[in-house]
């Protein structure tokens, strides 16, 4: 039973992994479309962690069926929370490389440190 | 037996952010953050998060990808290698790990129904969502009605984004003193195969994604991601087809509309029920019935979610796409 | 008794599926070049995709379950090729030429990454 228990914070291992892994590429990389990535891997970790949190034991997906008595469902709200959240996640994306495309246009380069350079 | 499945998964995950991190291909990086959606989408789905799942896997492994490779296509498609920073990353990123990882044994464990976040307005929204709307998907119940001002701000933060998207990639291109004739983008026409698949398939997707749009209360689904799920199928038809197809098909025109439109019809219910007495995106005051009028204006508002999402999506997959490259 | 035949005739297919799509990963590991890789990986999305399904239908009887699946597997059928093709022409037209195995002697563009 301990080997279960200690798995019920799995998800928050990967959770915490990941973040780091996508902060990482944030920090590290120099090359602007790879720091979006990360932050999209970052953003994708925050995800995980609401999901893991809404699930029940034993629950299902929090829609009622009818005449099935005594129904337990998994947490409704963080699932709003972040499906809304993807399609915001998507559009700052698509913002955030739209700022790149004009950055190649206008250094000719999406390295950060010859863009450093190059001011 | 689920469970052995669900950690089988979250490796691959890690491992897949691992191999993300790692290439300087930034073309192979962004078919793995297609899989990494796509992994993560089935991790919603054994988590009981059915609509959020349907969301990953139409925006994660679908347009994402698409917006990603057509930004690709504009600026490089190989990081060049640096080593500058790295040991002070490494530094940051150990120490912030191991602090988390520390920080979830004060957490509940996965599926304790006595967690703190169970215990609030959740319930409530459970138990409330038979008697006030009348139909199943208590996500919907949530999305639209109880929790209606965050969904209405999303709405308007999707909306922005798309605007500041056309902004940005509006102004001609630098370099290239006359905007080239927009030249016939060619698509994948002489490819028999994919173009049939496609023909056949296309309509289909629009068909199941105006499904989720109006099958939203009874089942997985709504505006979010029919929007989505739509704006996949018609980006799969300029893929196939070539971009000015698919924009003399739903011209920018009818895009630039469906943002607005959308948005104006979400915040407009919210006005007519403040007009009609009630309080603002108060739907019970739109019919003499209380359920049914909550039923009237979620039905209005998810299609105006719809609306902006798939115009917002489609409209910031053309500026990309239209965009010549710069000289 | 005819549960019991059922039953065992689905888990037989789930299995042999669940063979052909192992098969096709290793098969996507250890072949030569990538021609070769593409087509071991579409056995996953032919025959793995066949069997798995038609197990998965003889389980879930005669429901709006079963048309659901045979909807999915349809799909699959037609787009899983479909992007075996893609992916290989795309190879084609980015150089990476299929081994024929023939006459070419100097050998020297084999298995590309």
């Amino acid at each position: 039973m301990k080997l279960l228990e200690l798995l019920g914070y799995f998800n928050y291992w990967v959770f915490a992994i990941v973040l780091t892994v996508g902060l990482y590429a944030v920090i590290s990389k120099a090359n602007l479309i790879k720091k979006l990535i990360g932050l999209s891997i970052f953003q994708s970790a925050v995800f995980l962690m609401y999901i893991t949190m809404d699930k029940v034991e034993g629950g299902t997906a929090p829609i009622i069926q009818a005449g099935v008595e005594d129904q337990v469902f998994s947490n409704p709200l963080p699932q709003v929370l972040i499906l809304t959240a993807i399609v915001v996640g998507v559009s700052t994306l698509a913002l955030g490389l739209a700022m790149v495309v004009r950055i190649k246009e206008s250094y000719g380069t999406i390295e950060e440190n010859e863009i450093l350079d190059a001011d | 037996m689920i469970f052995i499945f669900a950690v089988f998964l979250l490796s691959l995950l890690v491992i897949t952010a691992i191999a993300i991190v790692r290439t300087n291909n930034l073309f192979s990086a962004v078919m793995l953050t297609s899989i990494f959606s796509l992994l993560m989408a089935a991790n919603f789905f054994i988590l009981d998060a059915a609509d959020v799942a349907l969301t990953e896997a139409a925006i994660g492994a679908g347009v994402t990808t698409v917006i990603f490779l057509c930004a690709l296509a504009l600026t490089a498609d190989r990081a060049k290698p640096n080593k500058e920073r790295r040991k002070v990353a490494y530094g940051a990123v150990g120490i912030l790990a191991s602090l988390m990882i520390y920080a979830t044994f004060d957490k509940p464990p996965l599926g304790d129904p006595d967690a703190p976040v169970h215990q609030h307005v959740a319930p409530w929204y459970i138990e409330k969502t038979p008697e006030y709307m009348d139909f199943p998907n208590i996500v919907t119940a949530v999305l639209s009605s109880f929790r209606g001002y965050d969904t209405l701000g999303e709405v308007f933060v999707v909306f922005a984004a798309c605007i500041g998207v056309l902004f940005i990639l509006g102004v001609p291109v630098p370099g290239n003193a006359k905007p080239a004739p927009m030249q016939q983008k060619k698509g994948l026409h002489h490819h028999l195969i994919p173009q049939v698949v496609g023909r056949l398939i296309i309509p289909f997707i629009v068909l199941f994604g105006l499904y989720t749009q109006f099958h939203g209360e009874y089942g997985p689904g709504g505006g979010f991601q029919a929007g989505a799920i739509i704006a996949t199928g018609i980006i799969l038809y300029a893929l196939l087809e070539g971009e000015s197809k698919a924009l003399q098909a739903v011209p920018r025109r009818v895009l630039m509309g469906m943002v607005i439109g959308g948005a104006l019809l979400f915040g407009g219910v919210g006005v007519i029920c403040m007009l009609m007495g009630g309080n603002f995106l108060d739907y019970s005051v739109l019919a003499a019935d209380p359920v049914w009028g909550r039923q009237l204006g979620i039905i209005i508002i998810e299609a105006g979610v719809g609306m902006t999402v798939c115009g917002a999506l489609l409209s910031i997959f053309h500026a990309f796409a239209s965009r010549e490259r710069a000289s | 008794m005819i549960d019991l035949v059922i039953d065992v005739l689905s888990w037989i297919l789930l299995i042999l599926g669940g063979s052909c799509v192992l098969i096709g990963g290793v098969g996507g590991l250890r072949l030569p070049n990538f021609y070769t890789r593409i087509h071991a990986s579409s056995l996953t999305d032919t025959m793995g995709n066949i069997l798995i399904f038609l197990g998965l239908m003889l389980q879930a009887g005669f429901t709006l379950a079963t048309l659901k699946l045979f909807a999915v597997m349809l799909f699959l059928l037609l787009t899983g090729p479909t992007a075996t093709y893609a992916l290989a022409n795309a190879a084609l037209l980015s150089g990476i030429k299929p081994d024929t195995g023939s006459t070419n002697d100097d050998n020297t563009e084999e298995s590309p990454k």
